[in-house]
């Protein structure tokens, strides 16, 4: 089974990638694909074949909801300060917006949306993965979009104030 | 509107923005933007958050992976974890003291309703405080089940027979003995699904009568059912809706009801 191990390893790239978004930290990022790759290689025998990749999102996103649960019973660590306004001018400031729309999302909507827009999943994959029909699939996409806009107009206070 | 004009469902519009149209209906999309300018923003705002969620991440997968997710290596981690796997039992059982010693105040003349409802409580305890273990969810894996079920039947005090939830999708991870609300042993065994999902069984002896199956509604992260069967009582938790803790409850009855190899129990 060294097909295995090997598909698992050429997937690691983007589930960096996914966890990056999910969890905003590096470090905290990469311990979440270390639990998934753990988790993975101990469950092999559960794997009947089908999409790998699918498989190890869906890993991955319940290994997070359990991290958030646990986070949920903690006080936060670090507050958001008043010096952590929106850096808007140049490139960091737009990816920075984006991130703090994302994190506004109820999990659902984040998952499903970064799914398909960041790991190119299709509906048919996401709702697999979320284990929902591809209607609610489509349905927390238009719902976190909606989400984002009004996000991204409120950081905008010059364009909200134009009828 | 012109009246050729195909009407287009806002699913649509997304489906577009994601490449899922097929092609005819790209077609009807492209031209009914044309002449609905508020959609055709729509669109472009979406096209503009998937653009700049994409400029953010893309590149994390661009850099090198580091050492410590490397395949070969974790897969030689998780083959020698079972050496580790004392010091988890160690402070399982440090876990399990505590809880057993916060349960001692319980007044022993507690009705059977209120003995089964901390009892109940005890499995949900456990079931969250263990299912979240990633490296040492179980004391015995359920590769060995035969040692597992002998084990965990001395230190409980009856023939526990695992049920096979296979059916169900379900694969036995293993077991781990805790304190019972009685200071006996109490038998935990977790399944979970091929995502990750996880149940566990909590198997322990009890003075109370025999008790059909009841649901205890719990939190977002755990419910249960539980019944008492002659003189042992089982909780199955999980974080799952109703039917399904239910389908999972009588799967586990049946199995340990009909294969419980001795036919009398002393009453």
């Amino acid at each position: 089974m060294s097909g295995f191990k090997e598909d698992v390893q050429a997937a690691i790239p983007a589930l960096r990638r996914y966890a990056r978004a999910v969890t905003r930290d590096a470090d905290v990022a990469d311990d979440l694909v270390q639990d998934t790759l753990v988790r993975a290689l101990r469950s092999q025998h559960l794997f009947h074949g089908g999409e790998l990749r699918s498989w190890l999102y869906t890993i991955l996103i319940n290994l997070n909801r359990n991290r958030l649960r646990t986070l949920a019973r903690r006080p936060p660590v670090t507050a958001i300060g008043e010096n952590d306004a929106p850096d808007t001018t140049g490139p960091e400031g737009g990816g920075r917006d984006i991130e703090r729309a994302l994190t506004g999302l109820v999990e659902e909507q984040r998952t499903a949306l970064l799914l398909v827009v960041l790991e190119g999943l299709s509906y048919r994959q996401v709702a697999e993965v979320q284990g929902v029909p591809i209607g609610t699939v489509m349905s927390r996409l238009a719902r976190a979009r909606v989400q984002i806009k009004a996000f991204l107009d409120s950081e905008r206070p010059v364009l909200r104030r134009v009828k | 509107m012109k009246n050729n004009d195909l009407p287009v469902t806002e699913e649509e519009l997304h489906a577009f923005v994601d490449g899922e149209l097929p092609p005819d209906r790209r077609e009807a999309v492209e031209t009914w933007l044309a002449t609905h300018p508020e959609d055709a923003a729509r669109v472009g705002a979406w096209r503009a958050q998937s653009e700049s969620i994409r400029a953010r991440y893309l590149d994390v997968a661009a850099q090198p992976v580091p050492p410590r997710l490397n395949v070969d290596r974790l897969n030689r981690a998780v083959h020698s974890w079972n050496f580790i796997a004392a010091a988890a039992v160690i402070a399982a059982f440090l876990i399990g003291g505590v809880a057993g010693w916060a349960m001692r105040g319980a007044p022993a003349t507690a009705s059977a309703q209120n003995d089964m409802e901390i009892l109940a409580r005890q499995a949900i305890d456990a079931h969250k405080l263990f299912v979240v273990e990633i490296r040492h969810p179980v004391e015995v894996p359920g590769v060995q089940s035969e040692h597992l079920s002998r084990w965990l039947s001395k230190r409980v005090g009856y023939p526990l027979r695992l049920p096979d939830l296979e059916r169900l999708g379900l694969k036995l991870v293993g077991g781990r003995l805790l304190p019972s609300h009685s200071g006996e042993g109490a038998a935990q065994l977790m399944y979970e699904t091929a995502s990750g999902q996880r149940f566990t069984i909590y198997c322990a002896k009890s003075g109370t009568p025999n008790a059909a199956m009841h649901y205890k509604a719990g939190d977002k992260t755990a419910s249960a059912v539980y019944w008492v069967d002659g003189n042992m009582a089982y909780v199955v938790s999980g974080a799952a809706e109703r039917s399904q803790l239910w389908e999972v409850a009588e799967t586990a009855y049946e199995q340990m009801e009909r294969g419980a190899p001795f036919a009398e129990r002393d009453s």
